[in-house]
């Protein structure tokens, strides 16, 4: 389900009218042995968060061991040291530290949340998982299963179905391709030497990202990071770069037949890279587009006129290597067609005409007004931290990025919109019945 | 650690699944009534210059009447479609254009809308949120097209999805003539007759401010927030005065029932089990603690003794979880969900949670067990003040359905008070007298060889 997350610091704002006076200091910490943290310290409530990264994800597993950085990052909270994966688990939950590892296809995280009373705990822990992972049998062999059960149930859902084929097809040879879980003979083979290997090569400093928030002072946290991070080498060697993903100029449609009510559509084409200086454009774009819930071209002509679908949207997702930019509608399977032929005809307005001049300004009141709300627990802010750094976006990022979404022109967005959309260049997958209407509809 | 999330689909929620639990903490509330019935809530929390505003209407798909299923629901994305004030899509673009995100959400008990947007546009949406609980106008063109909608969406989240229509089924098992037996999204023969008309019935009889609650919570305090709570909702009439719900606590005699649903769909089987159970309004509310700290015991992840003799220990399910609703007007549900390991059948899985339950609930719950889950409970707590909208969120659900701002903060108290001796008396009383669905969802079976073509022309017209 990632790919359709945002990936980046999403949706900003401020603002034609008067934005609200909004101020988070993030401060720049460097730990006496040299670790650097951003910092957003804020002592009302006694939570501290911590997220770190470590660029180089899923896309790195090797080819038969895919999954591998899945099944490490779901066992590294399943025992360390001198504790099992029970003594572990308990003393996390016995004071509701909310420890966890993810990985995406281009970076691993690690994030705690814990009450202020309970971070010296917490920080060991981290500690432990980072430097001193067990990968007993036990709790290897139960993840195993889990994921198993994860990859079972995945094509039982349309929209894991649809998503699958959907990166498989548009980045076919390229290791964006995989899904993190990886394949069930895959997974199959991964040993905990395997894991322990994985440990040995991914953690490193030189590829680490560290950010939090809350109810921590500098000083301290420039302590807390010697302690997790002090034991991992500066550096392993490891070459995260991925060669480019391109996804494919021209697109095809490919269906996946199933016995549904609902058919699920989803497609792709070529987005725009988070660092590229057109990035707030498109993003304006594409909430006039797709992204503007109830309010967007797509929602407006599929949902609201017609009664075609409940849900259509789409998405920018800039991976790391090659940035996509996704649509997905779940409709009535005898109106699959219709709704596809819909969005098709939007995707080439967008492109011929762009946004309007009204359209343009809703969207910059949108994304400038709603910054705010990003920011309204201790866990989502150290993740924007995150995000920020990931993307080199700076450490003013917080207040300078309304100004930027302001200072797209209409020109600007259209140019943009022209360059961006492309309605020959979709993949489509569409999950669903062999309809009748499939054939008469592939007329022109 | 891989988390199971069991499936509470109680909440039709636009954006996700909102917590059903109360997870009520001591939030800081304060609250006042305005004349015309409409009960306010506070909850400052200053960090960032947004509030979640919130509106409850105290109706959901449990209220409906018999043959219009769907209908609250239906109502709820109606409630979109604007009012002489803000016509046409004039409720949707103008929270957008002031940086704002609205939805809004139908469960068997409650109707919620909210907005969380920038503390200084409060007064817009307060002005919006007040005009349409009175003036909505519904056009019978969108209301044509509005079905189709949630016809859609009765699609995406139910007929597309195995577990969801074996769910439904359990329900409508479990609860026979008691409303919960309904799905809220309507079942779609029903939802296909909802008129306009239908939609106004709910409108006029529930949507009035003795019959909602206002929460506010974010950078204000109830000395701000009390003068505009005045002049945009103190302006509408009162219509009426609350009167708590009530609904039959009749239970037919205990049956535990079972549901088998084959599906080509399946890839995974799945074993779950709902039990009706007390509630905050239905039965001892000291049974009602208990089970909250019973449901932690056993279904608080995977050093839950149930987690470590099923998953760990015998291996025949990947995953074990346990959760309790009390959240409800009428009763409430607790439900336990296995998902048996690769090569292992639901059957195997269910009896080896039978015969450790049956352990568990004989000599299994320790004193030690109980302490353990209650201070794991109230460690939790420590978060609930942390984000505005979940804070909102918790609170309004549970007075929704009837709890007081006392019941919600004092909960800790209550959870502080559970004794071991209550966690098994409540525990035993609830397997041992409450009715079950048990649901199994299963891949195809094994299709027999058709008969031959004479021997199936000769069956077809016969009738038993």
């Amino acid at each position: 389900m990632n790919i359709l997350l945002r990936i980046c610091v999403s949706a900003g704002a401020l603002i034609l009218a008067a934005a609200p006076a909004f101020a988070i200091t993030v401060k720049e910490v460097k730990s006496p042995g040299g670790v650097t943290a951003y910092l957003a310290e804020d002592h009302t409530t006694p939570i501290i968060a911590i997220t770190f990264g470590l660029r180089g994800g899923s896309a790195l597993d090797p080819a038969g061991k895919l999954g591998l950085a899945e099944m490490v990052t779901s066992t590294l909270d399943e025992g360390a040291g001198d504790l099992d994966s029970f003594a572990f688990q308990s003393a996390l939950q016995d004071r509701a530290i909310k420890l966890r590892f993810t990985t995406d296809r281009d970076m691993i995280r690690g994030s705690f949340i814990t009450t202020t009373p309970n971070a010296a705990k917490a920080f060991e822990l981290m500690q432990l998982a980072l430097t001193k992972p067990r990968f007993d049998a036990e709790p290897v062999e139960r993840i195993r299963r889990q994921i198993q059960v994860v990859l079972a149930e995945r094509d039982e859902d349309p929209n894991q179905a649809a998503q699958k084929t959907l990166m498989e097809t548009v980045f076919a040879g390229h290791p964006y391709a995989h899904e993190e879980e990886g394949t069930q003979e895959t997974v199959a083979t991964i040993t905990a030497d395997d894991m322990r290997a994985w440990v040995k090569r991914t953690f490193a400093r030189d590829r680490l990202l560290v950010s939090a928030s809350g109810d921590i002072t500098p000083a301290d946290l420039g302590k807390a990071m010697d302690q997790l991070f002090g034991d991992i080498p500066k550096t392993t060697g490891l070459n995260v770069t991925l060669p480019p993903a391109t996804a494919p100029a021209k697109g095809k449609t490919i269906r996946v037949e199933k016995n549904l009510p609902q058919s699920v559509v989803v497609m792709a084409q070529k987005g725009i890279a988070r660092r590229d200086p057109d990035w707030y454009a498109a993003q304006l774009d594409d909430y006039t587009f797709g992204s503007a819930g109830m309010n967007s071209r797509l929602m407006l002509e599929v949902r609201e006129k017609r009664g075609l679908a409940y849900g259509v949207s789409t998405d920018l997702a800039p991976f790391d290597a090659g940035a996509l930019l996704f649509g997905s509608v779940g409709t009535r399977a005898d109106q699959a067609n219709t709704s596809l032929g819909i969005i098709r005809d939007e995707w080439k307005k967008m492109r011929d005409a762009g946004p309007t001049q009204q359209e343009l300004d809703d969207a910059k009141q949108y994304l400038t007004g709603a910054w705010p709300l990003r920011f309204t627990s201790t866990g989502s802010i150290a993740e924007i931290l995150l995000a920020i750094q990931k993307d080199n976006l700076g450490i003013d990022y917080i207040d300078k990025r309304n100004s930027m979404i302001n200072a797209v022109t209409l020109a600007d967005a259209k140019r943009v919109a022209k360059s961006l959309y492309d309605p020959d260049g979709l993949t489509v997958v569409i999950v669903g019945p062999a309809s009748k209407g499939a054939k008469a509809a592939a007329k022109p | 650690m891989r988390r199971f999330v069991l499936g509470l689909a109680l909440v039709l929620a636009g954006v996700s699944v909102m917590a059903v639990q109360a997870e009520a903490a001591v939030y800081g509330a304060e609250t006042f009534t305005l004349a015309n019935g409409l009960q306010v809530v506070v909850i400052p929390n200053h960090r960032a210059p947004v509030v979640s505003h919130m509106v409850w209407y105290r109706i959901g798909g449990s209220d409906e009447v018999p043959g219009k299923s769907g209908i609250a629901h239906f109502l709820e994305h109606l409630m979109f479609k604007g009012t002489p004030k803000y016509p046409g899509t004039a409720i949707t673009d103008t929270v957008a254009k002031n940086g704002g995100d609205q939805n809004a959400f139908t469960s068997q008990d409650y109707t919620g809308y909210y907005q969380d947007i920038a503390v200084d546009r409060l007064p817009l949406v307060m002005d919006i949120e007040a005009d349409r609980m009175r003036n909505l106008v519904l056009d019978k063109k969108e209301v044509e097209t509005e079905r189709e909608v949630i016809i859609e969406e009765r699609r995406m989240r139910i007929d597309n999805v195995p577990d969801a229509i074996l769910d439904e089924r359990m329900k409508a098992t479990l609860w026979m003539t008691n409303h919960y037996s309904v799905p809220v999204i309507g079942w779609e023969a029903e939802m296909h007759e909802l008129t306009r008309e239908d939609a106004f019935d709910v409108y006029h009889a529930a949507y009035a401010p003795h019959n909602a609650i206002l929460v506010v919570a974010g950078d204000i305090t109830t000395a701000q927030l009390k003068p505009l709570a005045e002049k945009y909702y103190g302006a509408i009439p009162k219509v009426g005065v609350y009167q708590p719900r009530v609904r039959p606590t009749f239970l037919y005699p205990k049956a535990d029932s079972q549901v088998i649903m084959h599906d080509e769909r399946v890839g995974q089987p799945q074993w779950s089990r709902q039990i009706i159970a007390p509630s905050y309004n239905v039965g001892d509310r000291v049974d009602v603690h208990a089970l909250e700290v019973f449901a932690e015991m056993i279904g608080g992840g995977s050093t839950a003794k149930m987690y470590r003799t099923l998953v760990i220990d015998q291996k025949v399910a990947a995953a074990f979880g346990a959760a309790y609703d009390a959240d409800a007007i009428s009763y409430g549900t607790f439900y336990v969900s296995m998902t048996p390991s690769p090569g292992a059948t639901p059957a195997q899985a269910e009896a080896a949670y039978t015969k450790a339950m049956d352990a568990m609930l004989k000599d299994g719950i320790t004193d030690a067990d109980v302490a353990q889950a209650k201070r794991r409970i109230l460690a939790n707590l420590a978060f609930a003040k942390d984000s505005p909208m979940s804070a909102a969120r918790a609170v309004g659900a549970a007075l929704a359905v009837g709890e007081t701002l006392n019941d919600i903060e004092s909960w800790p108290d209550e959870i502080t008070k559970v004794t071991a001796d209550q966690v098994r008396s409540a525990a035993r009383k609830l397997f041992a007298e409450n009715s079950s669905v048990t649901g199994i969802l299963l891949p195809p079976e094994e299709a027999p060889a058709p008969p031959p073509l004479s021997s199936r022309a000769a069956t077809k017209g016969a009738k038993p």
